[in-house]
């Protein structure tokens, strides 16, 4: 089996998950979640960055010498040195729902595009150390963009103009005015 | 507490599993979205924002959704400048932050790259954040304010945390013609704008 869904289909379910997602709990973003993963790693190695402070009263209070992981009170702290939360369960489960999707039903990648995409092969070459290199940079500029701008596809795009958030709309003439140019010069093929 | 886990695992799977079925997972499909010589991407987003909006303000009306589950982020000039540096990351690579992940489970590799690229980009964002601050301040400056915040909506949610540009008109009916037009143009949109030889 080899499915993939049609437009219709495809906007009517992604539409529900999106509603469901903020019925049941909060709007769905994904961007977020790097900067908690990067804290499990180099927060261990600095620990200013990530502080839990007892006060006398017995509250709790969450600290950091940098002052984007301080913000709103050390959300950032807090969700990093908490257990296992909703949002970064969240992420890891999509890895899970991507692969059972392949799995069963389809589409499978080709195998010949496990490493490198059709459309990238045809315009850029076969180079592996070229593919990776140039999705290392994508991945460094669509999250250093998304922090800046306070949110990605999912939290901006989606979530955003679902709500009509007027940030949703900006983001999108933001992100469309770059990616098109970039895509219709680098892809002639 | 395993109540809020087990949502995660539950809409987190579902979510990864759509976009791959949705084939949002595919830098081909992306690619030829932005190129605009495949539109299959441009109109299942465009339908399920009209869509899902429509459904969500009705719940808002009714009473269905509470309006504390709306959460709306600020509009500030980094928001468009942002949007812009993603564009070029999203423009070559293919990938948007979530769908590489639901990629990768799906079995393109590639995303190991994105994702690492990702992590190394928002940590140097959280390190140059401070710098940014103080040196480039209108980054944060917001492009609208109303009541003193700039996490504004168009249409009224009903949570007075979030003000609407179009205030006096019930927010179901605004936000229904927003719905309207999105679902129609997702419609309309034809299969292909260019074509590459």
């Amino acid at each position: 089996m080899n499915q993939t869904w049609g437009w219709l289909k495809s906007g009517i379910v992604l539409g529900l998950i999106f509603l469901l997602a903020v019925a049941v709990v909060k709007p769905i973003g994904v961007s977020t979640q790097y900067v908690i993963a990067d804290c499990l790693i180099f927060c261990n190695l600095k620990p200013e960055l990530a502080q839990k402070v007892v006060l006398d009263d017995g509250t709790v209070e969450y600290r950091s010498t940098n002052p984007y992981l301080n913000k709103h009170n050390g959300k950032y702290v807090k969700l990093a040195k908490g257990p296992a939360n909703y949002g970064f369960v969240f992420v890891i489960a999509m890895f899970i729902g991507g692969w059972l999707a392949a799995k069963f039903g389809g589409p499978k990648v080709p195998e010949d595009e496990t490493w490198i995409p059709r459309v990238w092969r045809e315009n850029l070459g076969s180079s592996w150390g070229k593919r990776m290199l140039g999705a290392f940079i994508s991945g460094f500029a669509i999250l250093y963009g998304a922090r800046m701008a306070g949110g990605c596809t999912s939290g901006h795009m989606m979530s955003g103009m679902m709500q009509t958030s007027l940030s949703g709309y900006l983001f999108a003439i933001g992100v469309f005015a770059i990616a098109v140019p970039v895509a219709i010069l680098v892809f002639r093929r | 507490m395993i109540k809020q886990i087990i949502l995660g695992l539950l809409l987190g799977g579902a979510f990864g599993f759509v976009l791959h079925k949705v084939q949002a997972t595919d830098p081909n499909k992306i690619v030829g979205f932005l190129r605009l010589t495949d539109m299959h991407l441009a109109k299942v987003i465009l339908f399920a924002i009209g869509f899902s909006s429509l459904l969500l303000f009705i719940g808002l009306a009714t009473g269905l959704i509470p309006p504390t589950h709306i959460h709306v982020k600020p509009s500030y000039v980094g928001v468009i400048v942002g949007g812009a540096i993603f564009g070029i990351g999203f423009g070559l690579g293919g990938y948007c932050p979530g769908t590489t992940i639901a990629a990768w489970g799906a079995g393109r590799r590639d995303s190991i790259f994105m994702v690492l690229g990702g992590l190394v980009g928002a940590w140097v964002f959280v390190l140059t954040y401070g710098w940014l601050k103080a040196h480039m301040p209108w980054l944060f400056e917001p492009v609208v304010e109303i009541n003193g915040t700039a996490a504004v909506t168009i249409a009224d949610t009903g949570n007075p945390k979030y003000p609407a540009l179009v205030s006096g008109m019930p927010g179901v009916v605004v936000a229904g013609i927003i719905a309207v037009i999105f679902m129609a143009a997702a419609w309309l949109i034809p299969d292909r704008i260019r074509k590459i030889d």
